[in-house]
């Protein structure tokens, strides 16, 4: 039996590439979509050679207009699955200074993704199958000073993520949120990562592959995660104003 | 960033770097004193430097992989163990292995590997087609046998100071299952031994487990391990439908540094006896999955551990044939007086060795783990000594404490190496701990 293409959105980044890896490792062809995708071509070569399935690459700029209808109409074919990978970081002090900054920044981690993502579940809809995986971030369960743009675009990102399971639960799509903590990628370089709450991308992508095969929810990364938030997120609002975490 | 060897002997604090493309790489090659790193199973300081270590586990694509020749054109970082998962199955291994599967193409090149086949297949050399690598120019530079030969001699063997290897095109053999038909041979002496390498030189692998501990007429005791890929036909039937799937084996793991004490003379005795006693009830033919055969400590994950927090040396030298008897005798002799020897201890037959800093040579290999520390250095000075008055030469990719003028006096091309080196500009560019240590 062949097995379905997996698409992945954002998949220059060290998590969409290892994800593709671990696809492509079962026997998945796999669509890598991403800005100057031509120069994922060492990427396209290298799953390639080690798994022998189809890859192939797709220009996507997430931020552009119309960019979801132009990616999903180049395709090869529609894929099973649809990871979106796609997400930017940047720093919280230029993002509340500078509204081009801060603008970027919720684009890139919600509107962008969202709007994408809201393009292929119609698809899927249709068609009556597919899972759709989103990485959120834990930084959206709950506002905090130290990044609470980046924060408030993953809210934004897994409520849509949530909203869009719900709209789908009965139609035959399979959406899973994925909510990693840290992970050390170039996202994060030089960055100072505690190594017990620090994933690699290749535990990211082997936590997924899981979780799509169960059907999943909302998984957490590293399992620690989920009771390091259910704490932050009970935290009375009064106390939680005055810490700094 | 603190850096060590798979010895984990010396330790040393390094400003460590891990670029992800060839510009990024060019502009470290600008600042000097590198030395290229792979997966760190170089036992000592090969792959260390204090000012500027590269980490090349990012350069780790696949390039292409010729199905009819079983060529494999692949990026430097890329692991061995990828390599077996992914052409395996097509029917393809490699031809040339060292004992652990977690080694990057680019630190097999360098130290110029050898495995259970040197007698037969020669070291890593003879399977390269050719390499890439970015010199001190930061010009990246093709060699092979026929283009830049002097290059692709010295890069082979040369310890990552020739350059940084980029990329590089080997040779995969074919095979029809993922099984090796293995032959344990007792020999209770070193004499029998060495009869019995000579006697099944046509044998594709062979290795022998040696007593270093064993006293007066069992010296050199030794359990020889010869290997065929088994063919097809020789699998039982169950498993001829699907040849290259192998029981998966459990990864066992050594969880924290065992106490120094746990390693000593009577415990390491009472191991090797057992262990020869078990060789001979085993011996005779059996299958083996080519993970046990070829790489049985990659089992347990952090075996180093068990030489305590201080880690452990190696001692690793070859003997030309008309003197290998003598100076093994001598060798293993002066290693049971002590005491001090380990069970990791390894004797082996090469084929014709070859140009360069590559190691291996015609004659006699032994190879020994010791803990790391000043008894066992003080006696792995003296095997140096006696090794030296044999005709013998040292492996560097197992050295962390050798001397520069003790390696001269065991290998000449090691000035030539330096000579070389001085020449063309790559002595201050590339620089490792151990090459400044020996001076090359």
């Amino acid at each position: 039996m062949t097995k379905p293409p997996v698409l992945i959105l954002g998949g220059r980044s060290d998590i969409g590439l290892a994800i593709a890896h671990r696809f492509a490792a079962d026997g998945h062809p796999i669509q890598l979509a991403a800005r100057k995708a031509q120069g994922l071509a060492p990427e396209k070569s290298d799953l390639e050679v080690r798994y022998r399935v189809n890859v192939t690459l797709h220009e996507f700029d997430a931020l552009d207009a119309g960019a979801p209808e132009r990616l999903l109409a180049a395709l090869p074919e529609l894929p099973g699955i649809a990871v979106c990978a796609v997400g930017l970081l940047g720093q919280q002090e230029v993002s509340e200074r500078d509204a081009q900054a801060a603008r970027k920044v919720l684009r890139s981690n919600f509107e962008g993704p969202a709007l994408v993502l809201a393009e292929i579940a119609n698809r899927f809809e249709a068609r009556g199958s597919g899972s759709i995986v989103g990485i959120s971030s834990v930084a959206g369960d709950r506002g905090r000073a130290s990044n609470y743009v980046y924060g408030a675009a993953k809210a934004g990102f897994t409520a849509f993520l949530s909203g869009l399971r719900n709209r789908l639960a009965k139609k035959g799509v399979h959406v899973l949120t994925v909510l990693p903590g840290f992970v050390a990628t170039k996202m994060t370089e030089g960055h100072d990562l505690p190594p017990k709450l620090t994933a690699s991308p290749q535990e990211i992508a082997e936590a997924m592959a899981w979780a799509v095969n169960r059907r999943r929810n909302v998984i957490y990364v590293k399992p620690v995660w989920s009771l390091v938030m259910l704490i932050i997120r009970n935290i009375p609002e009064p106390i939680f104003k005055r810490t700094r975490i | 960033m603190t850096l060590e060897g798979w010895g984990r002997f010396p330790r040393l604090a390094c400003r460590v770097r891990a670029p992800r493309s060839e510009a990024e790489l060019a502009a470290l090659v600008a600042e000097g004193g590198l030395i290229a790193r792979g997966n760190g199973r170089a036992y000592g300081d090969s792959a260390i430097s204090v000012q500027n270590t590269v980490d090349m586990r990012r350069f780790n694509r696949m390039i292409s992989f010729d199905e009819t020749s079983g060529r494999l054109v692949a990026e430097a970082g890329v692991l061995l163990a990828d390599v077996i998962t992914c052409f395996l199955p097509r029917g393809w291994f490699p031809a040339v292995t060292p004992g652990t599967k977690f080694v990057t193409l680019g630190g097999m090149i360098a130290a110029d590997v050898h495995g259970k086949n040197h007698h037969k297949e020669g070291s890593m050399a003879s399977s390269m087609d050719w390499i890439e690598l970015m010199g001190a120019d930061r010009k990246v530079r093709r060699c092979s046998p026929s283009r830049n030969k002097a290059l692709f001699e010295w890069t082979l063997g040369g310890m990552g100071l020739t350059g940084v290897i980029l990329r590089a095109a080997v040779r995969l053999r074919p095979v029809e299952t993922g099984w090796i038909l293995q032959e344990t041979i007792p020999a209770p002496s070193l004499a029998e031994a060495m009869a019995a390498f000579e006697a099944r030189a046509d044998a594709t692998y062979s290795v022998a487990w040696i007593d270093c501990l064993a006293r007066g007429p069992s010296l050199g005791r030794s359990l020889l391990m010869l290997g065929e890929h088994a063919e097809l036909g020789e699998l039982p039937a169950a498993r001829r439908r699907s040849p290259f799937e192998t029981p998966l084996r459990r990864r066992l793991v050594v969880p924290f540094d065992l106490p120094g004490l746990a390693l000593n003379g009577n415990s390491v005795r009472a191991f090797n006896a057992l262990h020869w006693r078990a060789g001979i009830r085993a011996a005779g033919e059996r299958l083996v999955d080519w993970d046990s055969y070829f790489y049985p400590l990659d089992r347990i994950g952090n075996w180093n551990r068990i030489y305590g927090r201080k880690g452990l040396v190696q001692f690793q030298c070859v003997l030309p044939p008309d003197a290998a008897r003598a100076g093994l005798e001598a060798l293993l002799g002066e290693v049971s007086e002590s005491g001090r020897g380990a069970f990791l201890a390894v004797l082996k037959k090469f084929g014709p060795g070859r140009g360069g800093l590559s190691f291996p040579q015609e004659g006699y290999t032994l190879a020994l783990d010791f803990a790391a520390n000043r008894k066992s250095l003080a006696l792995i000075s003296e095997l140096d000594r006696i090794a030296i008055a044999h005709g013998g030469r040292f492996y560097l990719a197992k050295d962390s404490r050798l001397e520069a003028a003790r390696l001269r006096e065991a290998d000449p091309r090691a000035e030539d190496f330096a000579a070389m080196r001085r020449a063309d500009g790559t002595r201050p560019t590339f620089a490792s701990a151990q090459s400044e240590r020996l001076d090359l």
